[in-house]
């Protein structure tokens, strides 16, 4: 995975050609390293890898996680150790709509192994797989805190809970319709319950 | 009918927004304190209160602010702990989503008191849209001036921050938190120095779970010792329950400490029961971590005393026939639940939320996860049971943080109380999920 390739400053900076925040995101990145005293600009990291990730794609890739390490002044090292710590962000592309099925306790005891599996059949994918289209990545995530409403599964910054087979179906119509990639910094959330 | 002193106005349309908040008495504790009591007055009622951590450990809050270091010069940092990730647990989102300001209340009224400058709320990562909800309140604060220069002219300035978190059960560890606050691996350190000496940046830092830092409000509101006259003993107050699994009304309920248990589980007030006239088999009480019980001894202690909700009545018996409160993640399984299977929940959870640090932890509760799914392949022998037994004892206590022991103590208290369902699955060579089999459908039939 990418990181460990850095080393050549200049191979890198031809590979992140491509790769700048827009105005906007840019200047929530610099509203959100405000927030910390001077010299402790580190500290944006997770927020501002949560940003890169809707901004580049839905995943963070080598060239990605040294443009961060640019915008927060600290070692590109020191970005790929935190990505590769935390489960949400992915080091490796992935759908449009990644769907993250809780599977703990009380999630389980409602019934979440029949929706993970429900939606395995109807995507044709396994967990961890993505479909051809591109539209989807199915994930299983550990408690999510939706154990009162469960059995949940979270997308981008949605949460959808108390699933039934037949919210599923819609839920995956909808996304499908739309075809935007859901980020987790998303402002149009939708939950359900 | 318990009184309510957190959600009370939950249901009320409009109380997310400052407006209705104040309407119905918001922010009155920060007024309070800053025009009529000295930070260590306020310090001081909270020690009165008795109010004790509500994220888990149950740690007395006031004798917690005493220990922040205050050298002259040096900021200090109150860190509202969000993280709220124990499976059964999410009264912290609950509150957060309903009644921001609570939290904002809160966290300037403690602020005051410890001498901080700037708070940071460290909010899970899969939270982001309750980081939205908070980010918006703490923009109608400083529009009204509850945060910001010299608030209410009283020479106390605050700043109140939210960071979002990146997916990771340890960050709720508070010197995890600390350092992925830090913009680091959420890897805890080693204690001391404690953070109230030397926590966010070096500074001293008092970490609070947010129904602790929401819990100042009504006791600087109605004094400190009024709030003790809540609740049993050194239970005082009220707490939050997220009550989950086969119910009938899952939710989060806010109670009176002292509460009996069989009231709690079989009143309409609260969780009306068990689902489809099902018996209750066991429950769960603080969150994943605590000793699971069976019916008899969850209702009832070993002497045969009515089991309440509070720190000690629950704790009656140690870990051999009591457990903790915990989190108060509620999570009640009834009579046809394999305990196996859920104990495979719960380990694979610590398996995949373990940071790797500590061997014990690292390596143990992925052997215990592996032993576990042989059960579940119906391919565990006796001999098993003995094994999971062994490997549980060899992380509790070896570990940096108190994640051992959270994945150690389901697993003993399983076998504990439960053996049988082990020893049956191995006898029989075979696992019948009945417990999980359709459930879906019949829930929703």
């Amino acid at each position: 995975m990418g990181a460990q390739v850095h080393g050549t400053q200049e191979f890198n900076k031809s590979k992140r050609a491509g790769i700048k925040f827009s105005d906007d995101a840019m200047q929530t990145v610099q509203k959100i390293i405000s927030n910390y005293p001077e010299g402790k600009q580190k500290s944006a990291l997770l927020p501002v890898l949560h940003i890169a990730q809707a901004e580049f794609g839905g995943w963070l890739s080598a060239e990605t996680m040294d443009y961060v390490a640019a915008v927060l002044n600290i070692k590109p090292i020191e970005v790929f150790e935190v990505a590769s710590f935390y489960t949400m962000y992915n080091l490796k592309p992935v759908g449009k709509c990644v769907l993250e099925v809780c599977q703990t306790s009380s999630c389980w005891l409602n019934g979440a192994e029949d929706i993970l599996k429900y939606i395995e059949k109807k995507l044709g994918i396994k967990v961890g797989e993505t479909t051809k289209d591109g539209m989807f990545t199915l994930k299983t995530a550990e408690c999510l805190g939706s154990c009162g409403t469960a059995p949940m599964l979270q997308c981008g910054a949605s949460y959808h809970e108390n699933l039934t087979y037949e919210k599923v179906d819609k839920i995956l119509n909808d996304y499908k319709a739309e075809g935007k990639q859901k980020n987790y910094t998303d402002l149009d959330y939708k939950n359900t319950l | 009918m318990g009184r309510k002193l957190l959600i009370h106005n939950d249901k009320v349309p409009g109380i997310n927004t400052l407006e209705v908040y104040r309407a119905h008495g918001g922010y009155s504790s920060v007024e309070k304190a800053l025009k009529t009591m000295t930070p260590d007055q306020v310090t001081d009622e909270v020690k009165k209160s008795g109010l004790r951590g509500r994220g888990g450990a149950g740690f007395p809050t006031g004798l917690k602010w005493s220990f922040l270091a205050k050298p002259e010069g040096v900021a200090r940092y109150l860190v509202c702990n969000a993280d709220e990730s124990e499976p059964g647990t999410f009264k912290d989102r609950y509150l957060m989503e309903k009644i921001p300001h609570a939290l904002i209340e809160g966290m300037i009224t403690s602020s005051y008191a410890l001498g901080a400058k700037r708070s940071y709320i460290y909010i899970r990562g899969e939270y982001f849209y309750v980081a939205r909800i908070i980010e918006q309140a703490i923009a109608e604060a400083y529009a009204a001036g509850w945060l910001g220069e010299n608030i209410l002219g009283s020479g106390f300035s605050h700043d109140c921050c939210v960071q979002v978190g990146g997916g990771a059960y340890i960050c709720g560890e508070e010197t995890a938190l600390l350092e992925s606050l830090e913009g680091k691996r959420g890897n805890p350190r080693i204690k001391p120095p404690f953070p109230a000496v030397a926590g966010l940046y070096g500074c001293p830092t008092v970490v609070n779970n947010v129904e602790t830092i929401a819990a100042v409000c009504p006791i600087i509101n109605m004094g400190g010792e009024e709030y003790a006259k809540i609740g049993i003993g050194k239970s005082t107050g009220t707490k939050l329950i997220s009550a989950s699994g086969h119910i009938n009304k899952p939710g989060v309920y806010e109670i009176e400490l002292g509460l009996p248990v069989e009231e709690f589980i079989f009143s309409e007030e609260y969780c009306g029961g068990i689902r489809n006239g099902k018996k209750l088999k066991a429950v769960v009480a603080g969150g994943s971590s605590v000793p699971i019980l069976p019916t008899e001894l969850i209702l009832k202690t070993a002497k045969g005393e009515p089991r309440l909700m509070t720190y000690e009545s629950l704790g009656d018996g140690g870990f051999i026939t009591g457990t903790m409160l915990g989190s108060g993640g509620f999570i009640v399984m009834d009579e046809d639940t394999s305990i196996v299977k859920n104990l495979f929940t719960f380990t694979r959870f610590y398996h995949h939320e373990s940071c790797g640090q500590c061997s014990p932890c690292r390596e143990g509760t992925g052997w215990m996860e592996k032993v576990l799914k042989k059960f579940l392949d119906g391919t565990a022998e006796e001999s098993d049971v003995d094994l999971l037994w062994d490997i549980q004892s060899k992380i509790e206590g070896k570990t940096i943080c108190p994640l051992g022991e959270a994945a150690a103590w389901p697993v003993a208290a399983a076998i504990r109380h439960f053996k049988h369902e082990f020893l049956e699955i191995a006898k029989k060579k075979k696992f019948d999920d009945v417990s999980h089999y359709n459930r879906l459908n019949k829930i929703h039939a």
